[in-house]
């Protein structure tokens, strides 16, 4: 338990090293670019597995706190002139309240009604975006000016690699510290049993919400790098599809496994690039994935490997 | 002062009533319990008193406070917990970490220090583990304290939820059927550790079907028929009085 080597620091150190390591494997502008959308995916799904794996709620609406945190940042910069770091910290702001107003009423719903209720939450959002078109420009998109940061603008794949991944590392960092807290076990026993927590002195609804909240401001700062580093922004990006993307990134990964919300973001992110001739076929890929996993592999990739590899070393 | 008050407590889903205007007092340091045939009404009152339910009508006070229809977040902050008769054992979690919830109330709960990791709070869960397993050791537990929690057998993890309640550092612990499906011996054992329970000054509201159990350690026992108070006294009382003997028997001379 004690020591140097938990398996906490232990994968942190792993996931920093694979950060630094990675750009030498990284031949062409392509291959940064498949690892950036890794890393703002991979934020997303860190953020979302606090919430589903932990908390055991499911949301399949986050697409649209991503989308939203992408349209404030291209919105305000672009239209308002506002640098993008307040924008991207306003975005955050907004649908953290926004996600805050919806928390409370539809956490009361459990199971498939949660599912039902975020659902409709997630394609309410795409439509708003696809018919403000005065606002977003509508099915078109819009172009986002690019990122800024107190005068220094990050350019080039590279630094927008790092500037992904140092922020990746941070949330897994910050969600890790989470986990392992009162706040944190609070979040397994809702899980577990609400009734239980509550009586244990949890008050579930209030730790919900705050996990809610957690994982929409973290979908909405990701979208808001992704809106800069893309440069153009359409609302293909909070479309109800991502949403049950992001949730089978979580699933595959491990659900209640902060790094296998990286690794299966970053398998669900690779694996369409390599088949980029099949992209038709796209979806039904996910969800092929999302019933071989609930089939065969309910706990997901990286906690069956690491129990398979504990069972070893008994 | 007595600790638990409840006053014409009613309660009815849809059509049914399961507690009709049942009042009570106890006093602390007690073990009280509350028998009756199936489907009397016993869990229904535990979960009145920790808030599971809101009561249709009458009121409960915990130290002369009025707490009807608080959640049992609250009640639980004022010193009132339970075990469950169907088991709700966190599964997901480690049997320590399960009574280290318990421990939720006397930790730092707010969310930036524990998002920070600051130093306090690396301390504070340090001695909330020693304190959880402590605590499960002292309920015989500790052969458990690092299993998984989904991997005990039923008779740990019914010591299992005494344990998480204690962590709660409880004034008045409701048991509801601590000893079903429980083999003599392992009720024997549990026999002892609520008599321990009740020792170190918690009061305890048992409810058990275990009639051994609840005569041997009982100061008082309450006896519901329909939901309704039938009779209460010490264990010789109850045992004596020919209404309990006919409500368990199914004698038809009786007044409703």
């Amino acid at each position: 338990m004690s020591g140097l080597w938990t398996p906490r620091r232990g994968g942190l150190i792993a996931l920093a090293s694979v950060i630094a390591v990675l750009p030498l494997f990284l031949q062409n502008a392509f291959h940064y670019d498949v690892a950036i959308l890794i890393g703002l995916n991979a934020i997303v799904c860190v953020g979302l597995n606090l919430l589903i794996g932990y908390a055991g709620q499911i949301s399949l609406g986050h697409a649209g706190f991503f989308a939203l945190g992408a349209y404030a940042s291209a919105i305000l910069t672009g239209e308002h002139d506002w640098p993008p770091l307040a924008a991207l910290l306003g975005g955050a702001l907004g649908v953290g309240l926004l996600s805050f107003v919806i928390a409370r009423p539809i956490l009361k719903l459990k199971g498939h009604y949660l599912a039902m209720g975020t659902l409709g939450m997630g394609i309410i959002i795409s439509i708003v975006l696809n018919q403000e078109v005065e606002l977003t420009g509508g099915p078109d998109g819009m172009p986002v000016p690019s990122f800024v940061l107190f005068g220094w603008k990050p350019a080039g794949e590279l630094t927008w690699y790092a500037l992904v991944g140092g922020l990746l590392l941070a949330t897994v960092w910050l969600a890790l510290n989470l986990i392992d807290s009162p706040v944190g076990r609070a979040l397994r026993a809702v899980h577990g049993s609400e009734t239980a927590a509550e009586v244990m002195g949890i008050d579930t609804t209030r730790y919900k919400v705050q996990v809610f909240v957690v994982s929409a401001v973290l979908a909405s700062l990701s979208g808001s790098l992704f809106a800069h580093y893309a440069g153009f922004i359409s609302p293909a990006e909070g479309e109800f599809f991502r949403s049950i993307e992001l949730v089978t990134m979580v699933v595959l990964g491990g659900m209640a496994s902060t790094f296998g919300a990286v690794v299966g973001a970053a398998i669900l992110t690779l694996v369409p690039q390599l088949l980029a001739a099949f992209h038709d076929y796209e979806m039904l890929l996910f969800g092929a994935v999302l019933m071989g996993m609930m089939i065969f592999l309910r706990k997901g990739l990286v906690p069956s490997l690491a129990q398979l590899l504990r069972e070893r070393r008994k | 002062m007595s600790l638990l008050r409840v006053e014409n407590l009613s309660k009815s889903f849809g059509g049914v009533t399961a507690v009709a205007d049942l009042s009570f007092t106890i006093e602390p340091g007690a073990i009280y319990s509350i028998i009756g045939p199936n489907g009397a009404g016993k869990t229904t009152v535990i979960n009145l008193i920790s808030g599971i339910f809101r009561p249709s009508s009458g009121r409960i006070f915990f130290e002369d406070q009025d707490v009807t229809g608080l959640p049992p977040y609250e009640l639980a902050g004022r010193g009132l917990s339970r075990i469950f008769q169907n088991l709700q054992v966190f599964a997901n979690m480690t049997a320590l970490e399960n009574v280290m919830v318990g421990y939720h109330l006397h930790c730092d709960r707010r969310f930036l220090p524990a998002l920070l990791r600051l130093p306090h709070i690396v301390r504070g869960d340090a001695a909330c583990r020693d304190f959880a397993a402590e605590l499960m050791a002292s309920v015989g537990l500790g052969d458990y304290v690092h299993a998984e929690a989904s991997m005990l057998p039923y008779g740990a993890l019914k010591r299992l939820e005494i344990a998480r309640a204690l962590a709660t550092r409880p004034k008045m612990l409701l048991l509801d059927e601590p000893a079903a499906g429980l083999n003599p011996a392992e009720t024997d054992a549990i026999d002892g550790l609520i008599k321990g329970i009740a020792e170190s000054g918690v009061t305890v509201l048992l409810v058990e079907h275990d009639m051994r159990l609840v005569m041997g350690i009982s100061d008082r026992i309450l006896v519901l028929d329909h939901g309704r108070w039938l009779a209460s006294g010490t264990a010789q009382e109850v045992r004596r009085n020919p209404e309990v003997v006919a409500a368990y028997l199914g004698g038809d001379a009786r007044e409703r």
